[in-house]
């Protein structure tokens, strides 16, 4: 039974680890706490939904296009809000990505109605049986696919020279700016690529998880938890805070009660605050 | 090659620096003298285009450049090495000077610059792929230097490049920026070590409280009475 949990609790973790990934990497960069980052997954998963029922793209398949959308989303919305805002004073800068959410997550309402919708005919369907371990082959599908994103996302900050780059400015700015670097320009970049893994997190979920507006809130509340749980500015540790808080969430959830599951996880990022403020693997940006 | 012309600067609304005028050129080792909280880092981070200046003018090669991001000052030939060194600790050595060619397409010539600060410090070639937060102060600082040489300036400055060293350290990195000079480098150099600094330059000022208020020779600063009493104790 633990086994059971624990593979499912892995799973989950490695969709949230991806979702945290991209907040984490803003944070780094530009530090400002994405407040709207669940609202972005919210967005990615209507996305996903539009392109299948309408296009006939499956979700899982999908999944780099709805990455590229809210990649190129990211730059518009730098470009026209947070890059003007991150000039303007501190309480601004606190509290325009929360006014964001609020705004898609009511826009979401407005236009497409509080409804539950479902993407009907995902092409990963079924379960397959591990050992004594039942896994659902879309939930499975899922976190590999998150995996290889965060993979990717990974290599690209180190191995690429635009990685160094984004890594140069999240460590020490405006040493990085002397060293030629553009702030502005990696900003953008930096906030399309969080973009890029919330999207790429919503469209892997829109293949099995229910879509509605204020389905990213809770993503966007545990993935703040991860990163501080990881450390803020820490992409390894973020992830890795992720994978802890999806198997908190589902033992906890069977052996306290599942009422109690998210109070499990705020509890331990209480207790792991306290006794570790900068977080597992934390350093932070100055 | 760069004109520094009444430029005053500050930090939200409290002065750093009034009406500062300054010149360097092609060639020259320039040193910028004065104690501590004298505004000498403010000067170089101006001229870098870190801190905007409320009034006056910079102008380096022709262009003026007091109101260029630090990015396209980097670009023109100006690299400001700052003080404390500020090396991206988490980063190997390695990264750290590739990130110093940041602005640099052409990777031949990256890799020929690469060589030849790994030649003028032999040490970042032998811990390229140790994480700079882990070499020792000196080494931060060499590494620092080095960063700033591949990014291929023609005037380099360097804000107390001396800093928590010790002396024989220092001494060993004055003789750096000597040979960096001498190829060709127009170096600007700010110090706190005034003798060593000004005995290693063509010309220096000195400034105080914001203000430059001795300019001149190397030689004839040192022989001053006021940079005698006030700077080197006799």
């Amino acid at each position: 039974m633990i086994l059971q949990l624990a593979t499912g609790g892995l799973l989950l973790g490695c969709i949230y680890g991806l979702v945290s990934m991209g907040l984490s990497l803003i944070y780094g960069v530009m530090g400002i706490v994405n407040f709207a980052h669940g609202a972005f997954v919210m967005l990615a998963m209507y996305a996903s939904y539009w392109l299948s029922l309408f296009v006939g793209i499956d979700p899982v398949l999908g999944t780099p296009l709805v990455a590229l959308l809210m990649f190129g989303f990211g730059i518009v919305v730098y470009r026209a809000i947070i890059g003007r805002v991150l000039r303007g004073p501190f309480l601004a800068r606190l509290l325009v990505t929360f006014g964001l959410s609020i705004f898609f997550i009511n826009m979401a309402q407005f236009l497409w109605s509080p409804d539950y919708r479902m993407v009907q005919k995902s092409i990963s369907r079924g379960i397959i049986m591990l050992g004594p371990v039942f896994i659902e082959l879309p939930k499975l599908v899922a976190s590999i696919g998150s995996l290889i994103v965060a993979g990717l996302i990974y290599w690209f900050l180190r191995k690429t020279k635009t990685g160094l780059a984004i890594q140069a400015i999240s460590i020490d700015r405006s040493a990085a700016a002397l060293m030629g670097i553009n702030l502005e320009r990696l900003n953008a970049i930096a906030f399309g690529l969080g973009l890029a893994c919330a999207g790429a997190a919503g469209a892997l979920l829109a293949s099995y998880y229910y879509i509605f507006p204020d389905v990213g809130t809770m993503f966007g509340l545990v993935a703040l938890v991860a990163v501080a749980l990881g450390g803020f500015g820490s992409t390894e540790g973020a992830l890795i805070g992720a994978i802890l808080i999806g198997i908190i969430e589902t033992l906890g959830g069977f052996y306290v009660g599942p009422e109690y599951k998210y109070a499990l996880i705020f509890l331990a990022y209480v207790l792991i605050v306290i006794a570790r403020p900068k977080g597992l693997m934390g350093w932070g940006a100055d | 090659m760069l004109n520094v012309s009444s430029v005053s600067a500050g930090y939200g609304g409290v002065p750093a620096l009034s009406d500062v005028s300054l010149h360097i050129r092609p060639g020259e080792i320039v040193t910028i003298v004065g104690s501590n909280g004298t505004g000498k880092s403010t000067l170089a981070r101006v001229i870098s285009g870190l801190v905007r200046p409320t009034a006056g003018e910079i102008v380096f090669d022709g262009k003026r450049i007091d109101r260029l991001p630090p990015h396209e000052v980097v670009k023109l030939g100006l690299v400001h090495v700052p003080e404390g060194r500020h090396v991206f600790g988490k980063l190997t050595v390695e990264e750290n000077l590739k990130l110093g060619a940041y602005t640099q397409s052409d990777s031949a010539a990256v890799r020929e610059r690469l060589d030849y600060v790994c030649k003028l410090f032999p040490l970042l070639a032998e811990r390229k792929n140790q994480k700079a937060g882990s070499l020792s102060g000196g080494q931060q600082q060499m590494l620092a230097l080095g960063r700033g040489l591949m990014t291929n300036p023609r005037l380099l400055i360097l804000d107390e490049p001396s800093l928590g060293l010790a002396p024989k350290l220092v001494e060993e990195l004055f003789d750096s920026i000597k040979s960096i000079s001498r190829e060709g480098l127009t170096i600007l150099l700010i110090e706190q070590r005034v003798l060593e600094a000004l005995e290693l330059s063509h010309r220096g000022y000195v400034l105080q409280n914001g203000r430059i208020v001795l300019e001149g020779p190397s030689r004839d600063l040192i022989d001053s009475d006021m940079v005698r009493k006030a700077y080197l104790g006799m």
